[in-house]
């Protein structure tokens, strides 16, 4: 080994051939193709790699997989993350990586002054120091110091993520020994699989140990293995790739990291399987004692990864620390890569390891745990103590591999609300009921030894075949070496006097022990309290090594079993997932697309500013001429209205063909106001409530024939009124005989308004007669214009004289077009929602979304003239009774005119009494600039407003108070007389 | 994201479909009979137990039809059930 280089010459899964640059906080380095970040530091020597969540403590690396607690990095530059743990990271080229939680770096690290104020950040500090003194006073430090890494500014420069559905017969979670057994069972009996690993490399715990499997070295079985899979048109394998949520029905959420396709940054998958099988393997545990987070204090078994699978020393002078026998195995690893084995330290009595008795110069210290490390920045000793004599020893180390035993990596099982139970043989908890269609197997389901796993897997993978209905071919397993019995002796924490707070159980949120005999001794002894008041276990790597030790330290402190403590609950996601990469490329667009009428690219030739206007149409807003500011255009468009003539694009409106022998039984109960006595070819204005009595829909409907009705409604709500209809017939009235056909988008409409309408119309050559006293408000003529098939309808909402010319949606532009080649000498505007905004108000119209807000009736709009009373019943009708009965004020809607015509009030803004900073008694529902008063008018809904009108109200905004003057809710044309003409 | 098997259509994802609340008494032909609070009772009250209810989806991604399920409020389930709101 060179000087500053932990590289050795030879083995392990790397390639010396294939240099890969890097940066970690700022410094160049350089590593090997198949190192990870860890790794590679690691082979730098880079034993300091983070700091600690709360008191900014040295942290080095620990584990070797998913489950490291201390060191989580961020990703710069295009490949920008959050945090991540260190070990997960692939080495690539040109990676750049930030260490989280210190600056400016590890070493030199500004907050660790934090360490000498830590009895001030006890358990519970969040609540005690929300209520108390003030949380304000420590905010602006805590959020300074605690988080992790900051969210990257901007998204990726390039590439884009995307989200799968898929669906497979057996998905298989783990490409370790038992994943790989199991999968190749199930994909020979030809049922379609989904193999999903989230190492860089199949073979999970084979990749790290030396194991022989048939004779040879393992990685032949599990190439052989992995070649047979990917030759088979059934399987489906996902490498690098996290399994990270269990959801209902069978649903696995993965998230590929690395995906093929080079455009993709990442790709979720959601996957429903018929059968589940969990291969996740387990995790290795920390064990408690003082400073049990130094750097170079690791988990044994990420020694041994690092060792075999790397080719890179964790350290030269080596202390075991154990309660089981798998670390003796790794004792046999290190000897042979060269590192002195100091002392192996066993808190059992009596242990018999079949595996690497000590020999030689090792000492073996058995019924001793270690109490303590020394050394800040790095170990440079342990401190040893006999159980038998209390006797403290000191051993010079600068590496302390820890083995508290195995937990099965129970997640994925426990998420799909899978029971638990504690098993003593094994200290730890073991899969017992499955509440799915799955099974873990091998490691996850507690069984350690390689042939025992390999039966296992060959099992599950036959049943899972069969289960979804596939025949089976013999198939063996390969043999293993004689594997030894796993044992083991539980040890939640060293028992020392010298428990200090810095003893930790949960080393990635600086959780001691300390806290959890403080929070059991404030009361939050329930092991789902102690997470939240400690926070242990609610770190980005969910305490997967460390949880047991509080559940352990819980039971030790109230002397109960730790069956009876339990677990906390198992959430979502499993590692760390990018919300870029739970999104996938659902944006916006891509899940609801805008809707555009045939009219679209007319709008915008003419210069239109396209707005959405609900339900994802793209409608004109405005036509802004040059020179113009946008409330002039608004006003040019609006008086072309009142004084001339308009046309505007009303296609989006909604449409329904009502038909069947019940159809008016349907409209009746829909609607508030009477409709059996309409006649063909007329229509009326409706309101429909909601069956608690609100408004929900307003719109016309006219009787085309007897038993056939057209509908329409407001646009936003189109979809809202079909769900209301569908489901009161579907569910209430199944027995009615009556068909609802929605034709929004088949008819297209342009609408003619102003006093010159009927001018243009007389030019077109058509069969219907436009004269008023053939074709009355609110009527509805069928016939051609222009050859072009047509239903036009005499309805209004600007209050001017106005036809709605629908045609079918391929004649709409050549519609549009004829009647603007016709409409211009005559000086048609082409009007966008702005302006139409502004005609609705002048006249006092209600609009969903501004006095319609979900809790507006008809009364309170002044609309009781709707209500009927004839008819027995309609949606809603109970409801409103109940609510008029209690006579209490209601908001009602009312105009307002500000004292200065000039000043417009804010839509939205709060009308308090007398202008008091009081709670409110109305709002403003719209105000606009009038053109037909040449004035600001505005809507407002106001408590016992019709009882109020010619008084005084008064508008509250920031900083200011607008006197208004109440008024009647409309500004032109009170009797309606301009549109009926 | 839950899997509901649709009556006319099969077994398809949530996403497919929306919630109409729990399944309540059908809707009183004439409303009148009823006193204000029984009204309300009506209105606003709704089963809401920690076990199985029934309640109604409609498949409005795929052919609108409204139908009733069984479902485990806990585990997220979905029981048997034969009926569907038009049988
Ligand atoms: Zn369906």
């Amino acid at each position: 080994m060179s000087k500053g280089s932990r590289r050795l010459k030879t083995g392990g899964e790397i390639d010396r051939s294939q240099i890969i640059n890097f940066e970690f906080n700022g410094t160049q380095y350089q590593g090997c193709q198949g190192d990870s970040l860890a790794s590679a530091l690691m082979a730098n020597n880079v034993s300091l790699t983070a700091r600690s969540f709360k008191y900014h403590r040295p942290r080095g690396i620990m584990g070797a997989n998913s489950e490291e607690p201390a060191s989580y990095v961020e990703l710069l530059g295009d490949a920008a993350s959050g945090s991540q743990p260190i070990t997960t990271i692939v080495l690539r080229e040109g990676l750049r990586a930030k260490a989280v939680n210190c600056w400016p770096t590890p070493s030199f690290d500004l907050m660790s002054v934090n360490q000498l104020i830590k009895n001030f950040i006890p358990a519970g500090f969040y609540y005690k120091t929300l209520m108390w003194p003030n949380w304000h006073f420590f905010e602006p430090h805590i959020r300074r110091i605690a988080g992790l890494a900051k969210a990257p500014e901007r998204a990726p420069m390039s590439g884009q993520y995307e989200s799968r559905y898929w669906f497979c017969d057996v998905l298989i979670v783990g490409a370790g020994p038992a994943g790989l057994m199991a999968a190749l069972t199930v994909a020979r009996s030809g049922a379609r699989i989904v193999l999903v690993d989230d190492g860089s490399l199949p073979g999970g715990d084979l990749l790290n140990t030396k194991e022989l499997l048939n004779g040879q070295p393992s990685k032949i079985w599990v190439n052989n293995v992995i070649d047979e899979l990917d030759n088979l048109k059934n399987v489906l394998r996902l490498q690098e790739s996290s399994a990270w949520a269990y959801r209902e029905q069978n649903l696995v959420i993965v998230t590929e990291r690395h995906p093929a396709p080079k455009q993709l940054i990442q790709r979720t998958w959601r996957i429903r399987a018929r059968r589940v099988i969990i291969a996740s393997g387990a995790i290795e545990r920390t064990l408690v004692f003082k400073n049990n987070d130094r750097p170079g204090v690791m988990l044994a078994s990420a020694v041994q990864a690092y060792i075999n699978r790397y080719a890179t020393l964790p350290g030269k002078r080596a202390v075991i620390f154990t309660n089981n026998d798998s670390a003796y195995q790794v004792a046999e690893d290190m000897i042979a890569a060269g590192i002195e084995i100091a002392a192996i330290v066993d808190c059992r009595k009596d242990p018999a390891p079949t595996h690497a008795s000590p020999t030689g110069d090792i000492v073996h210290k058995t019924n001793h745990v270690v109490t303590k490390v020394v050394g800040r920045r790095r170990v440079r000793a342990v401190n040893l103590r006999s159980n038998a004599t209390g006797d403290i020893k000191t051993i010079a180390c600068d590496l302390l591999c820890v083995s508290g035993g195995w937990n099965p990596t129970v997640h994925l099982f426990s998420q799909a609300r899978g029971s638990l139970r504690y098993e003593d043989s094994l200290s730890t908890f073991v899969p017992d009921t499955a509440a799915q269609a799955n099974v873990c197997i091998g490691a996850a389901a507690g069984k350690f030894g390689l042939q025992e796993i390999f039966a296992d897997a060959l099992e599950a993978g036959h049943r899972a075949a069969i289960d979804c209905g596939f025949k089976i071919l013999e198939l063996s397993a390969p043999i293993a070496q004689t594997s030894a019995p796993y044992s083991i002796e539980a040890l939640w924490h060293s028992n020392s006097d010298d428990l200090s707070a810095s003893s930790f159980v949960d080393i990635q949120n600086d959780v001691t022990l300390h806290d959890v005999h403080l929070a059991i001794r404030e009361g939050f002894g329930a092991i789902e309290h102690v997470k939240r008041y400690t926070t242990g276990g609610m770190g980005i790597d969910q305490g997967k090594t460390g949880n047991i030790n509080i559940i352990g330290a819980v039971a030790n402190q109230m002397n109960v079993a730790l069956a009876e403590i339990g677990t906390t609950t198992y959430r979502s996601p499993f590692v760390p997932i990018e919300l870029g990469a739970i999104a996938g490329g659902r944006e916006d667009s891509a899940v609801l697309p805008y809707r555009h009428t045939p009219i679209t690219q007319w709008h915008k030739d003419y210069g239109a500013t396209m707005y959405e206007s609900g339900a994802h149409w793209r409608r004109p807003g405005y036509y802004a001429k040059v020179g113009e500011s946008l409330q002039q255009t608004i006003n040019r468009e609006a008086l072309a209205t009142r004084e001339n003539l308009a046309i505007y694009d009303g296609s989006p409106l909604g449409k329904f063909e009502i038909s069947g022998q019940d159809a008016i039984k349907l409209i009746e109960m829909l609607y508030t106001n009477q409709f059996s006595n309409l006649k063909v070819g007329m229509g009326r204005y409706g309101v429909m409530l909601t069956e608690d009595g609100r408004i929900l829909d307003d719109g016309v409907t006219f009787k085309l024939h007897d038993d056939h009705y057209l509908m329409s409604t407001s646009t936003a709500n189109a979809q809202t009124v079909y769900r209301h209809i569908q489901r009161f017939l579907q569910i209430e009235r199944p027995e009615w005989r009556v068909w609802i056909t929605p034709l929004t988008t088949q008819w297209s409409n342009a609408t003619l308004c102003g006093p010159k309408a009927r001018q243009v119309l007389s030019q077109l050559n058509s069969d219907i007669d436009f004269s008023s006293h053939a074709f009355p408000f609110m009527g509805l003529r069928e016939g051609t214009i222009e050859g072009i098939k047509t239903r036009v309808c005499r309805v209004s909402f600007t209050g001017e004289l106005s036809f709605e010319i629908n045609v079918r949606s391929r004649d709409a532009l050549k519609l549009w077009e004829r009647l603007f080649e016709i409409g211009k000498p005559l000086d048609l505007v082409p009007i966008g929602s702005e302006a139409n905004h502004v005609l609705r108000v002048e006249k006092g119209f209600l609009s969903l979304g501004h006095e319609v807000d979900g809790t507006a009736d008809p009364y309170d709009l002044g609309m009781s003239w709707v209500m009927s009373k004839q008819k027995a019943d309609y949606i809603g009708k109970r409801a409103v009774k109940v609510r008029r009965g209690q006579n209490r004020a209601r908001r009602e809607l009312v105009g307002l005119l500000t004292d200065d015509p000039y000043r417009l009030v804010t839509e939205g803004a709060p009308l308090t009494p007398d202008g008091k900073l009081e709670a409110s008694e109305g709002f403003v529902t719209a105000s606009v600039w009038s053109v037909a008063r040449s004035r600001s008018v505005a809507l407002a809904l106001l408590a016992d407003g019709r009882n109020r009108i010619g008084q005084k109200a008064y508008v509250r905004i920031k900083n200011d108070v607008i006197p208004v003057t109440i008024t009647q809710p409309c500004f032109y044309d009170a009797d309606s007389e301009l549109m009926r003409s | 994201m839950l899997e509901i098997t649709c009556p006319f259509c099969g077994p398809r994802s949530e996403t497919e479909y929306i919630n109409g609340g729990p399944s309540k008494v059908n809707r009183a032909e004439s409303p009148d009979g009823f006193t204000d609070s029984e009204w309300v009772d009506y209105l606003i009250l709704a089963p809401n137990p920690l076990g199985p209810v029934k309640e109604e989806w409609c498949h409005i991604m795929g052919c609108s039809l409204w139908f009733t399920i069984t479902r485990d409020t806990v585990t997220h389930e979905i029981l048997p059930s034969p009926e569907t709101s038009n049988e």
